[in-house]
């Protein structure tokens, strides 16, 4: 531990070190680590309407959770839902991303034009998709664009069969964090060196998907890495959408929103709640460390 | 370009570990973080007790100042008022849990809040009144023989529609279920819809669609009452509505709002008498009424006699200083009830003695919904808890918006329901 030598060697800076780290520190301990473990004990007792519960039941909480039909849905649902959100982010920040990396004029234009959405709230983007744009009468904005086709209304967010309401779920998701991630990739593009491309424009690569495959794709690995896993956990805690458009429906219900439901609505059930809240983080946690072991990421010189 | 270290001190290991737990931190949070937002705690002027009082969002204009007026005219203590938009239940619930929640606050009473001990008993407020409050409105909120709230307001939920466009299409009020979807489909034209029952394709229906078949949420003896062949079949009658294209879906408001009638969307609409104001200022006496249909011949209509009743919870640091406020409020100021009731939205008051005054209830429309409530209200069973109410609706929902078979998801809602009554009775 060759760090730690270093830091202690400086003498007068603990004091600082203290200074600059201690409320952040107590702040995590207080309102993350606190919490986490209170519901550890909360998912071992009868915990329904109180947060100090009495009766201790073992882990029949936890079994409750796995095998309760409408849990496993929600954790189906989130499947289906990030089988569509993570590579289309993807893919979509990818490009746009090159597109803007592309621009000679109004550079940053564009990336502000892009990236303005993600400060908006997931609430308020929810509101305009479920108010204007796909509400289910004639004169929402996307069966106005059916009506001109001649085409029927489709009550977008209260169809289940075909389940149109995954239309307005996705693209809400799309247009909020698109830029997000875009300016991510153009970090990682103004990274590369020009060197590269020289080298590569010398040795008679031809512009485009060559170099594009050759150059540009490996050097990005470590951007493209960490926007597919922060991707990722974000569709995880997916709620503020599904929330605001659907509600707490069995049908489309992530994870988060149906253990709010059980404990934090009108249930109360705090005691299964912290178990289905331990379990999802159980799945984050491997999930993540399985695709950081999928990736090579961290290898030696990497 | 030689392997790029970002950051010497941190592998990429590392950092994805962090990364990764930091998620798991987050999703944690998210779950079991509070929604609290309690009203701050005044201390009170003069040594006077501070009281919190809560309430939903009435859609009505004016509601809110007139709560304010209320606590503002009480001498004994200071009431600050909490006005709640959005989900007010599940804010109610965590507030519940500590003292730094509401004193007073309005609800609907369920057995779990007395089993949890958030709840004290009335009693004591309803000497000498008792007897001016309906049976229904207080054995909703009796649980072993105590009586936990005293209500404020009855809301008959009917149908509601436009008698010209019944005359126009050339059809009665329906009698049962089947004629309902008659009429829903003959009054369907490319601008508008046959009826409003909710974006969620009919949930708020279960309870009187099963009241209309005969049964119940639960037995006399607490047992499951959803159960039968009728019931599954006044299910099914709700999936044939749902499918039957003449329902308004994905309309900006929902169905406790009268937006989509008003807007002329739609030509029924089930709804609370709450909007009857509006919809009255909107179209006259272009207004007819009718309860929910019977299932057949053997069945019999059904209105759902919702309302909110005034609670005092046991966490609450001046129990005694909230009772007292509360009989003031809601037993002794006949004035205010009759404001609340009348002046805003329509409530039926609880109190016999001021609903036989209520003049705005007596003509029209207001008259034929409080003889229906009379004859077919039905109000909710304190021994039915929220999560036997969301067994309830996931039924719904697969059975209506699904299709799934109605007897499976009836068995399947059965053994929830069971399991939480067994827990509750033994």
């Amino acid at each position: 531990m060759s760090r730690r030598t270093t830091s202690t060697g400086i003498a007068g800076t603990t004091w600082s070190f203290w200074l600059f780290v201690g409320p952040f520190v107590i702040g995590l301990l207080i309102f993350s680590y606190l919490p986490i473990l209170w519901s550890l004990v909360l998912s071992f007792f009868e915990a329904q309407n109180t947060v100090t519960p009495t009766k201790f039941v073992g882990v029949q909480n936890y079994v409750d959770m796995l095998t309760d039909d409408n849990f496993l849905s929600s954790l189906g649902t989130f499947s289906v839902f990030a089988l569509f959100i993570v590579p289309l982010t993807f893919v979509l920040s990818l490009a746009l991303a090159l597109l803007v990396n592309q621009v000679k004029v109004a550079r940053a234009f564009f990336r502000s034009v892009f990236f303005l959405p993600t400060a908006c709230s997931y609430v308020v983007a929810s509101l305009i998709w479920k108010l204007s744009i796909f509400n289910g009468v004639r004169f929402g904005l996307a069966n106005t664009v059916l009506g001109w086709f001649g085409i029927e209304q489709i009550a977008w967010l209260s169809t289940v069969d075909p389940p149109w309401y995954w239309i307005p779920i996705i693209t809400v998701r799309l247009w909020l964090q698109l830029g997000f991630y875009m300016i991510l990739f153009i970090a990682g593009l103004q990274r590369i060196s020009p060197a590269l491309y020289e080298a590569a424009y010398v040795d008679g690569a031809k512009p485009g998907w060559q170099v594009f495959r050759h150059i540009t794709w490996p050097q990005l690995r470590a951007t493209a890495v960490a926007v597919l896993i922060l991707n990722l956990i974000a569709a995880y805690q997916a709620f503020d959408e599904f929330y605001n458009l659907l509600g707490n429906v069995n049908f489309a219900r992530p994870p988060l929103v149906y253990l709010y439901g059980i404990s934090l609505g009108t249930i109360q059930d705090l005691g299964r709640g912290s178990a289905g809240a331990l379990i999802l983080a159980a799945i984050i946690m491997l999930v993540t460390l399985l695709q950081n072991k999928i990736f090579g990421f961290g290898k030696a010189g990497d | 370009m030689a392997a790029r270290r970002p950051n010497a001190g941190l592998s990429r290991r590392d950092l994805l570990k962090r990364t990764g737990g930091l998620a798991a931190l987050a999703a944690f949070t998210a779950a079991c973080g509070g929604n609290t937002g309690r009203p701050a705690d005044s201390g009170g002027g003069g040594g006077k007790p501070a009281l919190a009082q809560w309430y939903h969002q009435y859609g009505e204009a004016g509601t809110r100042e007139a709560a304010l007026k209320y606590a503002k005219a009480y001498g004994d203590a200071t009431v600050s008022v909490q006005w709640t938009p959005g989900d007010y239940g599940a804010k109610l619930s965590s507030g519940l849990l500590s003292s730094k929640g509401p004193d007073v606050f309005e609800s609907q009473l369920n057995i779990a809040m007395v089993k949890s001990n958030q709840v004290v008993a009335l009693d004591d407020l309803l000497e000498g009144v008792k007897e001016d409050f309906s049976a229904e409105d207080l054995s909703t909120n009796t649980v072993d023989g105590k009586v936990y709230g005293i209500r404020m307001i009855v809301d008959p939920q009917v149908i509601y529609y436009r008698k010209s466009l019944f005359d126009k299409a050339g059809i009665q009020p329906p009698q049962t279920i089947d004629d309902l979807i008659a009429a829903s489909k003959e009054l369907t034209t490319d601008k508008v819809k046959g009826i409003f029952v909710g974006n969620d394709g009919g949930v708020a229906l279960g309870g009187p669609a099963l009241w209309s078949s005969g049964g119940a949420y639960l037995t006399k003896d607490n047992q499951p009452g959803f159960t039968g062949e009728r019931a599954a079949r006044a299910f099914g009658k709700l999936r044939e509505l749902y499918t039957s294209k003449a329902t308004l879906l994905g309309a900006p408001t929902d169905w406790t709002d009268p937006g989509a009638f008003l807007q002329g969307l739609v030509a029924m609409q089930w709804i609370g008498m709450w909007a009857l104001p509006a919809m009255q200022k909107a179209f006259g006496d272009d207004l007819g009424v009718f309860a929910f249909p019977a299932l057949d011949a053997q069945g019999t209509p059904a209105v759902y006699s919702g309302g909110w009743t005034q609670f005092v919870s046991a966490k609450s640091a001046n129990v005694d200083a909230a009772k007292k406020f509360v009989k003031w409020l809601w037993i002794d100021q006949a004035e205010f009830q009759e404001d609340w009731c009348l002046n805003y939205g329509f409530h039926i008051p609880p109190r016999k003695s001021l609903a036989a005054k209520a003049a705005k209830l007596q003509a029209g429309a207001a008259a034929e919904t409080v003889k229906l409530n009379e004859q077919y209200g039905r109000t909710d069973n304190p021994a039915w808890t929220p999560k036997m109410g969301t067994a309830f609706g996931d039924m719904l929902t697969n059975i209506i918006r699904k299709g799934a078979d109605p007897a499976a998801e009836i068995s399947k809602a059965e053994k929830t329901v069971g399991t939480e009554l067994s827990r509750l009775f033994g």
